[in-house]
């Protein structure tokens, strides 16, 4: 059996929902899928997985659904998902296999490209068919966003990428669409016991999680001293916003790693970004390039984050922002009235 | 317990230059530090030395130069360093890189635990840490926040994932790749950095640790780069100057009542 389809790895929660990456990565591989004229595919691996979740992927785009449901899998552990992967590439033979670049797929993915010695390409942000070659292009960025790079993997097979989360909007939702669920069994030598899984821990309800936020309010060095990410704060909680950092405040230990916006923190895209005495190294700007507008606040007029900015002020953030807080405040009260 | 920390020489992300006219990266006077995710694994593997005992062994692939990190290395505390560097490795990608690094921790080392730093903030791809492991066949911990426990057979690990945390017990050997929030890195002390000039440090190419050119360097690399190029930027709002008292509440209102206008606030 050798169809050269297309493969996308789906994620699954706690309680064995399709993650929205799923879709999103169906998204990025139907363009690929027609122009090439093959399937597409969503791997699903979990435990007690439902048919209509995974009636779910059809719908946004799947034509077949590879269902490998067993107890062992879930939660996520790199070898046992590995193995099997390794075995059902073998097997089916898809010329393209495409995960998130979430943790789960930035560990898989490498793990089993050694496995399979072909070649990956991590958090691509284009894909693309090359015209005569029929091969993957890949897009990222490197060198901390100064450069893009386009990479292929022309001798072997299959061409692997991982893909930024929310950096693709779902295809729409379609009914009628048509497609398989095939399930397949596996067998128990390919499971590899070694590693226990011992609990979650999940974020505290207060801290607001970027994947949900509306509003991020970000700070960076230009505000000079720990002390001042107060300001960052107040102004977050008076947006309902979540709060973010750039890579030096918190290499500094301002605060904590998961708040890091950018290449090597989180990649974000909400309604609003506003980055507060943040230059905008072009890594940071890279991680926010996504966001439905972007507002910046810094003292350099020549600093690169307003090349990016819908709306700028240049100016001594140490003015503006309580400036601003108080403004917010003062039109709050005076429509409460 | 033995422990080998593989890291990576880096050019100082912020001083790198493009030439606009090639597309490629000017690396001429740009300062070449140690990657700094690697820093954190070298800081833990001390630490689990200071409370366990054993030995630490920092390795690196790259040209001579790389030496310089590893002699840093040595400074801030490892023990020993091995340098892997020939033409023969020019070019590698993540999968001919972890190869490599797999084959020389093979060939030399009985070993516990392996650190990396969870990604490089040039390459930026965190592949070879998670390729290393797949080479060698020992469980993987990425992303890793904290050691909870470590004895003789296992080490207990708590993983940074997008929805909070979890926890891993695994046992030895195995290979963790960490995150800044594990530890926070020393700075070399006095005897370290006489240490680091005057140590050793043994350079091996690939017939010293046997491996075929074939799965090497560009040549044993699955993906090519067919181009690089400069990313353009594109997005031009309003950008507004505070001289004074009056432009700086001017320009307070007007963003205001641009985010309403968006529909970003409501009152």
């Amino acid at each position: 059996m050798k169809e050269e389809e297309i493969w996308t790895i789906s994620e699954v929660t706690e309680s064995q929902q399709i993650k929205n990456i799923s879709y999103e990565l169906l998204a990025w591989g139907s363009p690929l899928a027609k122009e090439l004229g093959v399937p597409l595919s969503a791997v699903v691996f979990g435990n007690n997985l439902s048919e209509e979740e995974l009636r779910e992927l059809i719908y946004r785009g799947a034509d077949r659904v590879y269902k490998i449901s067993h107890k062992y899998l879930f939660p996520f552990i790199v070898e046992n998902h590995s193995n099997i992967l390794d075995f059902l590439i073998k097997k089916f033979q898809p010329q393209i296999v495409i995960a998130g670049a979430t943790t789960q797929g930035r560990t898989l993915m490498p793990h089993l490209s050694v496995k399979l010695g072909t070649g990956l390409t991590a958090d691509c942000t284009d894909l693309k068919i090359e015209k005569d070659t029929g091969l993957l292009l890949q897009i990222r960025p490197a060198i901390g966003g100064n450069i893009m790079a386009t990479i292929k993997t022309p001798e072997r097979k299959p061409q692997m990428a991982t893909v930024r989360p929310k950096s693709k909007k779902m295809l729409l939702r379609d009914e009628n669409k048509k497609g398989r669920i095939i399930s397949i069994e596996i067998d128990d030598a390919l499971f590899d016991r070694k590693v226990i899984h011992m609990g979650f821990q999940k974020n505290e309800k207060e801290e607001i999680d970027f994947s949900t936020a509306d509003i991020i309010v970000s700070g960076g060095r230009g505000l000079k001293r720990k002390e001042n990410l107060t300001l960052i704060r107040e102004l977050a909680k008076q947006l309902e916003a979540a709060v973010g950092a750039s890579r030096e405040v918190v290499d500094r230990g301002w605060i904590s790693y998961p708040h890091q916006v950018g290449l090597s923190g989180k990649t974000v895209n909400p309604k609003a970004y506003l980055a507060i005495g943040i230059s905008g190294a072009i890594q940071h700007l890279a991680g926010i390039k996504t966001s439905e507008t972007i507002i910046a606040i810094n003292n350099d007029p020549l600093a690169d984050i307003f090349k990016i900015a819908d709306f700028g002020i240049v100016g001594d953030l140490f003015e503006i922002v309580p400036l601003l807080k108080k403004k917010l405040e003062e039109k709050r009260k005076t429509n409460e009235i | 317990m033995k422990i080998i920390v593989p890291i990576k020489q880096v050019p100082e992300t912020s001083q790198v230059k493009i030439n606009e006219e090639t597309g490629t990266v000017i690396r001429d006077g740009v300062e070449n530090i140690i990657n700094p995710l690697d820093l954190y694994a070298i800081e833990l593997a001390i630490q689990l030395r200071e409370n366990h005992g054993g030995t630490i062994t920092v390795i690196t692939m790259g040209p001579p130069k790389a030496e310089e990190a590893l002699r840093e290395a040595i400074a801030m505390g490892a023990d020993e360093a091995i340098l892997l560097s020939g033409k023969e490795f020019a070019g590698s990608d993540t999968w001919a890189t972890a190869y490599s690094l797999a084959a020389i921790i093979k060939k030399i080392k009985a070993y516990d635990l392996i650190i990396t730093g969870e990604r490089a903030t040039d390459g930026d791809t965190g592949q070879v840490g998670p390729g290393i492991a797949s080479f060698l066949n020992i469980p993987l911990s990425t992303y890793t926040r904290k050691i909870e426990s470590v004895n003789k057979q296992y080490i207990t690990v708590q993983r940074l994932i997008e929805e909070g945390t979890e926890r891993l017990k695994i046992p030895l050997p195995a290979l963790l790749t960490v995150v800044k929030e594990i530890s926070y890195p020393r700075l070399p002390t006095l005897r370290g950095k006489q240490r680091a000039r005057t140590i050793g440090i043994p350079v091996y190419n690939s017939i010293d640790i046997g491996i075929p050119g074939n799965k090497l360097g560009l040549k044993g690399s699955p993906t090519r780069v067919v181009k690089i190029y400069r990313p353009q930027v594109v997005r031009k709002g309003t950008i507004l100057k505070v001289k004074d008292e009056r432009t700086l509440s001017e320009a307070i209102d007007r963003l205001i009542s641009f985010l309403e206008k968006r529909k970003i606030i409501s009152f």
